[in-house]
């Protein structure tokens, strides 16, 4: 199986879903960076420098779980988690930026356009770990090799299975806006999380503008995290959400949590967090081993076993218990059209839904 | 007395070199770049175009754009609400405290001090647990007494009535502890004067009491104004999921990418027009009145006896204390420990997990307390003598232009903690002074918002003590740095690490500029917590909230203990 680029038919599927529309990589600047390995000399360099800071939109517990995994790899380099919505994330670097700090090492962001933003912007470093360069999908990578897919999951809609029954349960996103779930939604707000502007855009795109119309006038619960809406519906606060992420439904679910993920029949929107690392890093050894470490097997593995994720890496093995990617429909993926419209998206947004 | 006291200073103060008046300029100086400088920024954003050329567009957008007025109204009525509240509680409060023998009325101070510590963004998470309409403790204890089904709910906290009461939970303090304090200080003498002259319980309270308390309810009001209308935390928690803004919200958003810095400046003049035109309200209100009640000489205080009364009153307060202090602080412990934070601790759902979590999981809790602690103590030093000189000044006429001081020091209430965290942003992101990223910007800033509060308690302090006995050290040769530390400082002594503890605690309450202006090597508790709530981590929240509470109260112990200390040595020669 290893050395094969595609070889699992899930991941084909799945992938070749992105493939189609996926004008992931913008301009390429240079040939892409050769591959590289974790040499010893780059774990001592990192060793002393001794701490990465990743500022992702990853859920909280997730992301220190895998800085976690990644300290007990690498003993005497701690990993920083800044965790925060993907949308506030691009705010907050650019302020930093624009004040000439640097604090950032490593960056994950759920809205795919950001990173191709950072690229523009001449911020990224150049760096293709190994697994990368081997394994991942060409649509998965940047061409110049700033940055590729971190994680790949979905943003779906899920119920309370105690307070909804399986059979009442919507099954579509035009389900929702039947008057019956008034004032039983949470949703996620895309000014703070890149999960629901990219679904934004697609669904925008897919269902109309009309859609979210309809949907503000269903009295909805808004929070701010796409990781809140899960939690919301496991507490039992509301009994829907419209939006969330898909990995917390798994994690929540598998801890015995009476939640199940819905595949809307219209298609659900597919999302990429692509990491990538700063020409200004200051940890820049500890940055590339982490950005080593992320795209691993191994940290792949972690992501979907505990954290409920996909990967697009071959190598990892997909979770029994889940729906497989390829069976899911999804809805197409498209950071350029994001970063050209994700103003007007915000802006669209606030005026229909008032926050 | 008082001709001696005008020939013989004067004399000395002609003759001597006065150390203090360097002093008080430096000091003059410091405010100025503290205030006017971010404040010049905002200034110069509400009337630049996005090009950066003059215009009068933002505030054409301000007035004509519902998506502005909206939330400026909802804030007037939001502000006025909770200020109303506060004094409907507060006054009586107050009162029953300083004036009556009810029952316990220590505790009941305690537990106003309680409240009066406890973050209101802390206070409005901890309602989401009681009361979030379906998974809100008290809806499910609702729905199980009267067997009401899904969906039906008593309280919902998601809801404007629902923000004005949190709200009014964590600023009535602020009426109930100037209410006490100045029935604390007013002598007996004029009670007595009008008993004896044969007025009435009720002629009494009318005319001598009421009137003595109604300046500082007055101005416990006017700051419960201002605190409901500059306050973020609670409505970015509860307003914005019910799909409503208030001024802060409105402003802060318009910092989301992409940031509208020029309309967030313009958004801002208005309270900070209002801010200005209530302060001078109050003057006209208060007028000339002097109030100074601490003088050379003292007497006992008359305590009301309430008889049967006693008891009820107490009832009365406690549960009024049960909203600030009592429920929440039960659904932040139950929702430490347990699994689900919306079911209540029992044998087969207690974990220890989220303490483990926040204290070894969770990389920024210790950076976040650290910075806490530092700022805390810096900004609380720094700030207590700022406005002890300030307050000095004002209240002496020490230098000309004292005037100005003291609008100074009183501008920052009217500016909400984010927009002076903007101004502040601009100011220090460029040369020469690039603070950014560094601790010292958040210290410049929590400096400056508490200076208002410990100003005017600092204010108040100097006006409760009589120039007669400065004076009178003066006369016997003491020169004017010597007199303030040997006969005011000590007078004043309680005062001031109030207003010490008052800025410590304001420090870890403050959200606003501090979301604005940190890094990630310079996050607080506060921004933690915030940051916790946007992705409902509420187990996380419930245990760092707790630890906050533990450090605050820590420091009020700490200053309770200092302060009777003080007291005591006080009482000694009176």
């Amino acid at each position: 199986m290893k050395g094969s680029k595609i070889s699992r038919r899930d991941v084909l599927i799945g992938s070749s879903a992105l493939a189609a529309g996926a004008s992931f990589s913008t301009k390429v600047i240079s040939a892409a960076p050769p591959a590289s390995a974790v040499t010893p000399a780059l774990v001592e360099a990192a060793k002393k420098e001794g701490k990465v800071v990743w500022y992702t939109s990853v859920d909280l517990k997730l992301s220190e779980q895998i800085g976690k995994a990644f300290e007990d790899k690498y003993p005497g380099v701690t990993c920083k988690v800044e965790r925060t919505g993907a949308e506030r994330i691009l705010q907050r670097i650019g302020q930093e930026y624009s004040a000439n700090v640097h604090a950032v090492d490593v960056v994950n962001s759920s809205d795919a356009s950001h990173l191709v933003y950072w690229k523009d912007q001449g911020l990224l470093a150049p760096y293709l770990p190994e697994d990368v360069a081997k394994y991942y999908p060409d649509e998965h990578k940047d061409a110049d090799g700033t940055y590729a897919s971190f994680r790949v999951f979905l943003c779906v809609i899920a119920y309370n299975t105690s307070l909804v029954k399986k059979e009442e349960a919507p099954k579509s996103f035009g389900d929702l806006l039947d008057p019956k779930w008034k004032g039983k939604i949470v949703k996620a707000h895309p000014g703070y999380s890149g999960t629901i502007m990219t679904a934004t855009y697609q669904m925008s795109r897919d269902l109309g503008w009309e859609y979210f119309e309809k949907l503000a006038q269903q009295n909805i619960l808004q929070v701010q995290s796409a990781a809140d809406p899960p939690k919301k519906i496991a507490l039992g606060e509301r009994a829907i959400q419209a939006d969330g992420v898909e990995y917390l439904i798994h994690q929540e679910k598998e801890a015995g949590q009476p939640v199940e993920p819905v595949y809307a029949t219209e298609g659900t929107p597919l999302i990429i967090g692509p990491n990538g690392l700063f020409k200004a890093a200051p940890n820049p050894n500890a940055a590339r081993l982490f950005q080593s470490f992320c795209f691993s097997p191994e940290c792949q593995q972690l992501c979907i076993d505990i954290g409920g994720l996909r990967s697009v890496h071959p190598q990892i093995k997909e979770h029994t218990g889940r729906t497989p990617l390829s069976k899911i429909k999804t809805m197409k993926d498209d950071a350029a059209a994001v970063l050209k419209n994700s103003e007007q998206i915000k802006a669209r947004y606030v005026k229909i839904f008032r926050v | 007395m008082t001709t001696v006291a005008s020939t013989v200073p004067v004399a000395r103060r002609r003759l001597g070199f006065d150390p203090s008046k360097p002093v008080l300029v430096a000091f003059a100086v410091i405010l100025f770049a503290l205030i006017v400088m971010p404040l010049s920024w905002l200034m110069f954003y509400a009337f630049s175009s996005k090009s950066g050329g003059f215009t009068l567009d933002n505030f054409h957008r301000l007035v004509t754009d519902a998506a502005y007025l909206d939330p400026l109204l909802t804030t007037f009525a939001l502000a006025t609400l909770a200020a109303l509240i506060c004094c409907v509680v507060a006054a009586p409060m107050g009162w029953l405290v300083a004036r009556t023998d009810m029952p316990l009325r220590r505790t009941v101070r305690l537990l106003v001090t309680a409240s009066f510590v406890t973050p209101p963004f802390l206070g409005a998470i901890a309602w989401e647990l009681l009361a979030a309409p379906n998974s809100g403790l008290l809806n499910q204890l609702y729905r199980e007494l009267t067997g009401a089904g899904q969906g039906v709910h008593l309280l919902n906290i998601y809801s404007f009535t629902g923000l004005v009461f949190v709200i009014s939970c964590y600023t009535f303090p602020y009426v109930f502890v100037l209410v006490a304090n100045s029935l604390d200080r007013t002598p007996g003498d004029l009670e007595d004067a009008s008993a004896i002259l044969g007025g009435k319980a009720w002629d009494t309270a009318r005319r001598i009491t009421i009137p003595l308390a109604l300046p500082s309810m007055l101005a416990g009001a006017l700051v419960a104004f201002l605190q409901a209308m500059t306050l973020f935390g609670s409505p970015a928690i509860l307003a914005m999921p019910a799909g409503f803004h208030t001024m802060t919200t409105k402003i802060w958003s318009l910092f989301q990418f992409p940031p509208q810095p020029e309309l967030a400046a313009a958004a801002s003049l208005p309270l900070l027009l209002l801010t200005v035109l209530l302060l001078r309200a109050e003057q006209m209100v208060l007028g000339r009145r002097g109030y100074s009640v601490v003088g050379a000489k003292n007497s006992e205080l008359r305590i009301v006896r309430l008889g049967r009364w006693r008891w009820v009153m107490l009832i009365a307060a406690m549960l009024v204390l049960m909203c600030p202090v009592f429920l929440p602080y039960f659904a932040l412990l139950n929702a430490s420990f347990s699994k689900v934070a919306s079911h209540l601790v029992w044998f087969n759902n207690f974990t220890f997990h989220n303490l483990h979590f926040v204290f070894y999981e969770l990389s920024a809790t210790q950076l976040a307390l650290r910075n806490t602690f530092i700022l805390g103590t810096l900004a609380a030093t720094v700030g207590t003598v700022l406005a002890l000189v300030i307050a000095y000044v004002h209240v002496r006429q020490a230098v000309s232009g004292y005037r100005v001081l003291g609008f100074l020091a009183t501008a920052p209430v009217a500016i909400p903690g984010i927009v002076l965290g903007v101004g502040l942003f601009f100011t220090y992101t460029r040369p020469p002074f690039v603070l950014y990223g560094t601790l010292w910007i958040l210290l410049i800033a929590f400096v400056t918002l508490n200076m208002p509060a410990a100003y005017q308690q600092l204010q108040s302090a100097f006006k409760a003590v009589h120039p007669e006995l400065e004076d009178a050290s003066r006369i016997l040769g003491a020169t004017r740095l010597r007199a303030l530390w040997q006969i005011t400082a000590p007078l004043l002594r309680t005062s001031v690490i109030a207003t010490w503890c008052f800025i410590f605690v304001g420090v870890i309450r403050e959200l606003s500029a501090a979301v604005m202006l940190f890094t990630s090597e310079t996050k607080v508790l506060s921004v933690l917590i915030y940051d916790l709530n946007e992705s409902g981590d509420l187990a996380a929240i419930a245990v760092l909230g707790l630890l906050m509470l533990l450090i605050t109260f820590g420091i009020v112990a700490l200053a309770n203990s200092l302060k009777f200390g003080g007291a005591r040595r006080l009482s000694a020669p009176s």
